[in-house]
């Protein structure tokens, strides 16, 4: 199962960044011309940056509740196995949270003139680090194997219940810069057309095919090094 | 005894060992002052706009209730009278108690801290109802997510920093939404212009007290 993923990703991968380059249209956009005093449409090949960008913000999104979710189950349950998934979705969350915020970055800089501007966008998914570095700190600071996964499992749900306030509350009080967060269905918006939105789809299915697989891995890793040290100290107590 | 009167007394027993030692209070009300002064000395006699007005005031607030609130676990760790808790209540029942008392000592940093924030950087006019409600709505959105959290710090080993790092990003949305009303209050906005900040704070405060309470007893009892 686990090799399936693997090559599950890497073609999918492969395809939807040859596609991004090959296949999909450079995107237009509007530009006041100073000769004609009127927008003219310039190409954009900057939007490019959006197919790596926003599927990471969505895999983020999606391992974070992935955690949550696992949680509960684990403080229903007691399950070790439970807490194993909370760990290492959390881990992924964290990392395709800081390629979104990178990517983004780089973005803004391009189209607003600088790395950070603070806008409530940039500042959710800084949060989110913030959090998530937090549940981090939490994990390391408690000895106890037991109570540590039990205390997490709260701290991670409870985080959890922010998330919408920052992504969709904040932005309502705060002046944002971001580009609509809905994908923008209309031809003439100029902002994605039908091959466009493939590639996007596309990027979108390997991003989680990406997270399923390395998920899966990190399961496996940290299931096998439980299994270890439990055999030591076992090996030590005989 | 009913589930609310065994609510009351643990926060009959908190306000009473409160009045004795007065430990978290003085944390608490000190803290702020320092930090006033500090800010009164560092922004002198510029006259400050709303924005940065609003912000200094919730500064203080939220580093007040940081020095403060984290105690309120902590010390039934500390003197060992955890186990008697324990034994003695319900799990919901402790948070409750906790909660509202902690709830009472922001009202007690509210009401000393704004007398002396309008003798040192005096607040010329404002919506003064919306500044209220605003500080007060903030501080109970405070007290529902900081009060689940103390529980969860005094549980961990590294006691100090701890408290800070998992509030802070947690209270994001009551700092944003705090600061924005407090700088419409002070710009003489009318109540209209603040209804989604009042009811961001109140729809923050409904949810973290919910999950609080289904939570605190993961966290209490073993």
């Amino acid at each position: 199962m686990a090799r399936a993923w693997k090559w599950v990703t890497g073609v999918l991968m492969t395809a939807s960044i040859l596609l991004a380059f090959t296949y999909s249209p450079v995107a237009m956009r509007p530009r006041y011309s100073s000769e004609t005093h009127q927008n003219v449409m310039v190409p954009w090949p900057e939007f490019r940056i959006f197919f790596f960008h926003v599927p990471s913000a969505w895999v983020a999104a999606l391992a974070f509740t992935v955690a949550m979710i696992w949680s509960i189950r684990y403080l229903r349950r007691r399950d070790v196995r439970f807490d194993d998934v909370v760990l290492a979705s959390s881990e992924l969350g964290f990392v395709f949270c800081a390629v979104a915020l990178l990517s983004g970055m780089i973005w803004a800089r391009r189209e607003w003139g600088a790395f950070w501007n603070w806008d409530p966008r940039q500042n959710t998914v800084l949060i989110l680090l913030l959090i998530y570095g937090g549940y981090f700190t939490l994990r390391s600071a408690i000895a106890d194997e037991d109570k540590r996964r039990r205390i997490t499992a709260v701290y991670s749900i409870f985080a959890f219940a922010t998330v919408p306030f920052l992504m969709f509350i904040v932005p309502r009080i705060m002046e944002t810069l971001h580009p609509s967060p809905i994908i923008k269905t209309n031809e003439n918006s100029g902002v994605m057309n039908a091959k466009m939105r493939l590639v996007f789809y596309l990027f979108l299915l390997s991003y989680t095919a990406l997270y399923l697989w390395v998920l899966n891995i990190r399961v496996r890793v940290e299931r096998v090094s439980r299994s270890s040290v439990m055999d030591l100290q076992t090996q030590e107590v005989a | 005894m009913t589930w609310l009167e065994g609510a009351l007394a643990i926060l009959a027993k908190d306000v009473r060992s409160e009045v004795r030692t007065r430990a978290a209070l003085n944390a608490i009300v000190l803290f702020s002052v320092v930090t006033l002064t500090v800010v009164s000395y560092a922004t002198g006699s510029f006259g400050l706009s709303p924005e940065v007005h609003a912000s200094l005031l919730w500064i203080i607030v939220f580093f007040g209730a940081m020095a403060g609130l984290s105690r309120t676990f902590v010390v039934e760790a500390e003197r060992g009278t955890e186990v008697a808790l324990k034994l003695t209540a319900s799990g919901t029942q402790v948070f409750l108690g906790k909660f509202l008392f902690n709830l009472a000592l922001l009202g007690l940093l509210d009401l000393v801290l704004i007398p002396l924030f309008q003798i040192l950087l005096p607040i010329r006019e404002a919506n003064w109802g919306l500044l209220g409600i605003g500080l007060g709505l903030g501080s109970l959105a405070l007290a529902a997510s900081t009060t689940l959290v103390a529980a969860i710090v005094a549980q961990a080993g590294v006691k100090g920093a701890l408290f800070t790092v998992l509030s802070f990003p947690i209270l994001i949305p009551v700092l944003v939404a705090g600061v924005s009303s407090t700088r419409k209050a002070m710009d003489h906005a009318p109540w209209a212009d603040a209804v989604s900040e009042v009811q961001l704070l109140i729809s923050y405060a409904g949810i973290m007290l919910t999950l609080s309470f289904l939570l605190f007893d993961s966290v209490w009892r073993d």
